[in-house]
């Protein structure tokens, strides 16, 4: 198993890439961590005739938090933004899904916008990706773009770029106030693509009640499937019964069986990892009301 | 057409050592190749097996899901590198020699470089992380248990040599 002959450069700079992508057009191929697209070149699935290796562009390593939330850019290692202290306070979704990315010896290498480029609907951070609601921006010679998580994945591996463009960076809005995430999945080994995966991301209000509920499900269409199951448990609190979420969940996924799993294991697989996804993005939710509420801080001594 | 071929210079358990390949070359077929380092071993050539791990700047990377090329210049740490200069046995190899942590052998290179960069990350893990520390390499003999118990021995060797 070994790839196909192709041209490699390695530029070191931003514009020098940019040149390049724009000179080869759909002959060109970005190389980042490599952990997807390594595997495509040996199984010679993809055989692209130039690669552009980018892994000496410094400029685009990095994980940028603020309170808006956090920007990282396209040569950042998922090991890295799994440990970034400010990127787990801003959004804790992250380093609860790249937990979940493979083994950590694929994300020693492995970057989290070359997962979301790669677009497979089995992968972690797409989902993250629009389940919050993010951004991917692009650069390319006719100048930059940013591309709304809800256009960027078009179909099984298959983005929004367009020939001659590169994601230099994905932006993933911080956890809003009163808010708790948490990200569950179900695989047939550990650190395997998961058979079903769901994220969740729920917000209370003062008195501890659901004031809106969105999950993102991964493995169960050809792009992430983001649904809000705010109707179905709002004004419910973390004590009472919130089943219907699986229930409505279940009802809206249509997945495909492969090799791994039938439909209707996949569409049971939906409903469990919901509730239990739920539950725990609201336990953190009513945590994090609590821990703001003002008088918290009055009995200190 | 012709190939174009690159000058990459590994450093290889700390010696600088030349290769001339294509841009296609795997890093594990440089080390096995080009260089003659066969300790690498290879196994599933797509980055499931842990075979063939090896440490570019001290961290675990699959070697068959890097290109030679790519890391020209880096330093590069396989299982041939990990003894002594007079061949004693690093902590960790000695760990899988008391517990028996090998039995074909095939898939041992890959364990002892992660489990290397693993315990000088966390040089005292739990049973369980040591568990998760290994969860990317598979091995059909031992059953893991031995491997687990080899890690935690290792941290023990570890802890008395310092």
């Amino acid at each position: 198993m070994k790839p196909a002959a192709f041209d490699y450069s390695r530029p070191e700079t931003l514009p020098e890439v940019v040149d390049l992508l724009g000179n080869l057009g759909s002959d060109g191929k970005v190389l980042a961590g490599g952990q997807s697209l390594l595997p495509l070149l040996s199984m010679r699935l993809a055989a692209p005739a130039h690669l552009v290796d980018i892994n000496r562009v410094a400029e685009l390593d990095y994980v940028r938090s603020n309170s808006d939330g956090v920007r990282i850019g396209a040569l950042a290692r998922h090991s890295s933004v799994e440990r970034d202290p400010g990127a787990r306070v801003v959004q804790p979704m992250l380093s609860k899904a790249l937990r979940l990315v493979a083994h950590p010896t694929i994300r020693n290498r492995g970057t989290t916008v070359g997962s979301i480029v790669h677009a497979d609907p089995a992968a972690e951070m797409p989902t993250v990706l629009c389940l919050l609601g993010g951004t991917v921006f692009v650069e390319s010679s006719a100048g930059h773009r940013q591309i709304e998580a809800a256009e960027f994945f078009q179909g099984p591996l298959e983005s929004a770029l367009v020939a001659g463009e590169i994601a230099v960076a994905a932006f993933f809005p911080a956890l809003p106030a009163q808010s708790g995430v948490a990200f569950v999945e179900v695989s047939r080994r550990h650190g395997d693509y998961a058979v079903v995966g769901v994220g969740a991301l729920i917000t209370v209000d003062d008195d501890l009640r659901i004031s809106s509920a969105r999950v993102g499900l991964l493995s169960v269409s050809a792009t992430p499937l983001v649904l809000d199951l705010t109707d179905a448990i709002r004004g419910k609190s973390l004590d009472s019964d919130l089943s219907d979420a699986g229930v409505i969940a279940r009802e809206a996924a249509e997945p495909e069986p492969d090799i791994h799993a039938s439909a209707d294991y996949r569409r049971h697989l939906v409903g469990v990892l919901t509730d239990r996804a739920v539950r725990e993005a609201a336990a953190a939710a009513s945590d994090a009301a609590l821990a703001a509420e003002p008088h918290a801080g009055s009995s200190q001594p | 057409m012709t190939e174009q071929l690159h000058d990459v210079t590994l450093i290889v358990n700390g010696v600088p050592l030349k290769a001339t390949v294509p841009g296609r070359r795997l890093l594990s077929d440089c080390l096995r190749h080009d260089l003659g380092l066969t300790g690498t071993h290879v196994g599933c050539e797509h980055g499931v097996c842990g075979a063939c791990t090896v440490l570019v700047d001290g961290q675990p990377m699959r070697s068959c899901l890097l290109l030679a090329v790519s890391v020209d210049g880096q330093q590069i740490t396989t299982v041939e590198g990990l003894a002594g200069p007079g061949g004693e046995l690093s902590p960790v190899q000695q760990g899988f020699r008391d517990c028996h942590g090998l039995q074909c052998g095939f898939c041992t290179p890959g364990f002892l470089t992660t489990i290397t960069a693993g315990l000088a990350d966390n040089p005292a893990p739990t049973a369980d992380e040591a568990r998760e520390m290994i969860g990317g390499n598979l091995c059909r003999c031992t059953g893991y248990q031995n491997i687990v118990a080899s890690v935690l021995r290792a941290a023990e060797l570890t802890r008395d040599a310092t």
